[in-house]
């Protein structure tokens, strides 16, 4: 599904992600944990396309196949790329019907989107005044994050990047969320970043992935996540130290 | 007064042949003014009105404030060109050059849709104008200015220069010296028009001047809705428009007056509007400018009468070259009188807009209300914005709400809508929308519809 090779990556010429390399695989759901700074959400941001993070010449990403280092974002998206955003943003006088509208026109008739729109934000808990608003304005944390579920949903995406979809978010919505997400992944590629262990009681990862210092330095099942939760990253950190 | 890199996506740009049955010679001067008003046949009350503005026009120094006007050329513009020899109420009748080119801004086929009325000035003079059969047996009155004057002398007598006087400005008495065209609107008492009156105004010659006037009288517990919408060609010289625009609200009446201005990028656009507003009555004025070089514009309520209330909802989009200095005057004379203005610009490619506006409350205007909103949204570093609200307040009684905000656009707003699949364009072109849909819901859904689509076009036209 997604292979990346030598991803090395920079913000503003500081060196962030160093010479990682992994595959991700269709129908599998993967957990990428990882102290403060490790470089959790810069993957995240690398793999969606966002044009600040400067990728080194030998860096590689394979998406279906197909190159895509040097895609725009819009275009990986197109391609079935999503980012759920950490905090996401509001936009003013937009609203997730537009956005979706926009996004899928020519592929979905509007009042499919509107009708899908509808049924989603029933099972996933979403008050409907929220989906006339203007996008996750005066949405709680919760809502926020449903709400990106739910646009990952209608516009088709099949590698599902959900950068902290844990933080900020009460028990209840992550159950919601969490337990809704394991009963679509089928023929999807889910990459979930978070600090805790508590969305994986929910959806059990198939892979557990850390992430220090911009390495790589263990990848095991959901037991690493478990042992973490328990001892933290120190023997980690000491192993690259 | 060259201009370039103008917009080629503007769809409005084509001109069509001249053609005309008289045109002043270039240049202002009284004999220019007594050859218009002998060629309508005006009245010598008339005359003298226009004799004395351009007496006041010429000691008037230009306005030192606001726009750079200093480019304008006052004896290189026509003041006069009449296109046709009379007035027609069908279409078909109309020269081809004229009737080809409302047909392509597609102001036949609004008028089927969803208009009560219409009026197209072409040049100097109304060459068209339509009204529903209903609304003359009610006693509306929907004409152009000229035919006002000639079949309703008393009422335009009592009102006209009333509420702009001539020597309001230099270019209010510009337009009370040579003006000609637009609309004089009536509507009796307790007389409501449920369909909107349109009056389209187009510029067709090279180094003309446009300077309609318009009188709206709505008398008590009335209402009417007016909609103009301007367009011209695009030249590499500039054109002059310098309307005034004059409304009266009488108690209990309200009065909606929409500009979905479109100039091409060659015109000066520079325009006094104002209404006195009566007690209880409320005034509101839809002000979006998206087209012209420069537009100085700033629709003023004058609320006069107690529980008398003034909106002022305006857009302005300045794309590169252009500055729109636009705003708002609400001026507070009775008491328990409400003021909301609420304004929306935009700047990209390096265009400039400025919002300027005067809120006074008089001493005798006690428990007024006052709300002023004002943002900007900036799509690149090139751009500019500048906000100059004037508050003068003296009265201690009153309730005043300030809001200013200026936000950009910003890579990660961007970055979100990439990530669901949208482009750049596409993306500025829906928060652009999304930024100034305040307004735009308040605007008839067919204009909402053509205004975003020309945001859209902007957003698009200029990144290609």
């Amino acid at each position: 599904m997604m292979i990346i090779k030598n991803l090395t990556v920079s913000v503003a010429e500081k060196k962030i992600l160093d010479d990682i390399s992994f595959s991700f695989e269709k129908n599998k759901v993967y957990a990428l944990m990882g102290p403060n700074g490790s470089g959790k959400s810069t993957l995240a941001y690398t793999l969606a396309g966002h044009p600040a993070y400067v990728l080194s010449k030998r860096s590689r990403i394979k998406y279906q196949s197909i190159d895509i280092g040097s895609l725009t974002a819009d275009k990986r998206a197109k391609k079935g790329i999503f980012l759920s955003f950490q905090s996401p943003l509001s936009l003013n006088g937009v609203t997730v019907f537009q956005l979706l509208r926009l996004a899928l026109s020519g592929k979905k008739d509007p009042v499919a989107i509107k009708r899908e729109m509808e049924k989603l934000g029933k099972e996933l808990k979403i008050k409907p005044e929220l989906l006339k608003r203007s996008l996750n304005e005066g949405a709680s944390g919760g809502e926020k994050k449903k709400l990106e579920l739910l646009q990952a949903v209608i516009l088709g995406a099949e590698f599902l990047i959900f950068d902290e979809i844990d933080t900020g978010v009460d028990v209840d919505a992550l159950k919601t969320i969490a337990t809704y997400l394991d009963s679509i992944k089928k023929g999807k590629t889910v990459l979930l970043i978070t600090h805790y262990n508590r969305i994986l009681k929910y959806i059990k990862p198939d892979k557990v992935v850390v992430l220090v210092n911009g390495q790589i330095v263990k990848t095991g099942d959901h037991k690493l996540a478990e042992e973490i939760e328990a001892n933290g990253y120190t023997k980690y950190q000491k192993h690259i130290g | 007064m060259k201009q370039s890199n103008l917009d080629f996506n503007y769809k409005y740009g084509f001109s069509m042949p001249e053609s005309n049955v008289y045109k002043s010679r270039k240049g202002i001067s009284d004999k220019v003014i007594r050859d218009i008003s002998t060629i309508k046949n005006e009245p010598s009350w008339m005359t003298d009105f226009r004799l004395k503005a351009y007496e006041f026009f010429k000691t008037k120094p230009m306005p030192k404030w606001g726009a750079d006007l200093s480019k304008i050329n006052f004896d290189d513009i026509y003041y006069y060109i009449k296109p046709t020899n009379e007035l027609k109420n069908s279409w078909d009748e109309l020269p081809k050059e004229i009737k080809d080119t409302y047909d392509k801004i597609g102001v036949p086929e609004a008028e089927k849709k969803f208009l009560a009325g219409v009026s197209a000035q072409y040049e100097s003079e109304v060459v068209y104008e339509s009204i529903q059969k209903e609304l003359t047996k009610k006693g509306i009155i929907f004409c152009d200015m000229d035919s006002g004057l000639k079949k309703y002398p008393e009422i335009v007598k009592k009102y006209f220069g009333t509420v702009i006087s001539p020597y309001d400005n230099k270019f209010a008495a510009l337009n009370s010296s040579v003006w000609s065209g637009g609309s004089f609107v009536y509507v009796p008492k307790g007389v409501k028009v449920d369909l909107p009156l349109q009056a389209y105004f187009r510029i067709n010659a090279q180094n003309f001047g446009q300077f309609e006037r318009t009188l709206i009288i709505a008398e008590e517990d009335s209402f009417v809705h007016y909609i103009e919408g301007c367009t011209a060609p695009i030249y590499s010289t500039s054109s002059l428009h310098a309307a005034v625009v004059e409304i009266i609200v009488k108690p209990g009446a309200r009065v909606r007056y929409t500009t979905v201005q479109n100039w091409s990028k060659n015109v000066y656009n520079l325009v006094t509007k104002r209404a006195k507003v009566f007690d209880n009555a409320l005034m509101e004025w839809v002000d979006c400018n998206i087209g012209s070089y420069v537009t100085m514009k700033y629709p003023s309520c004058y609320l006069v009468g107690r529980g008398a209330r003034g909106e002022v909802l305006s857009i302005a989009y300045s794309g590169h070259g252009q500055h729109q200095d636009a705003g708002a005057k609400m001026i507070h004379l009775a008491p328990e009188t409400t003021s909301r203005i609420i304004s929306k610009s935009i700047s990209k490619d390096g265009g400039r807009t400025s919002y300027r506006g005067l809120v006074h409350v008089s001493p005798v205007a006690r428990d007024a209300k006052v709300y002023v909103s004002c943002d900007a949204l900036l799509i690149d570093e090139k751009s500019r914005s500048d906000t100059y609200p004037d508050m003068k307040i003296s009265n201690q009684q009153v309730d005043v709400q300030h809001e200013a905000t200026v936000e950009k656009i910003g890579e990660e707003k961007l970055f979100y809508l990439a990530s669901r699949g949208i482009s750049k364009i596409e993306a500025e072109g829906m928060l652009v929308n999304g930024f100034i849909e305040p307004v735009t819901r308040e605007i008839p859904l067919e204009y909402s519809i053509e205004l975003n689509r020309l945001v859209n076009l902007e957003m698009a036209g200029s990144v290609g």
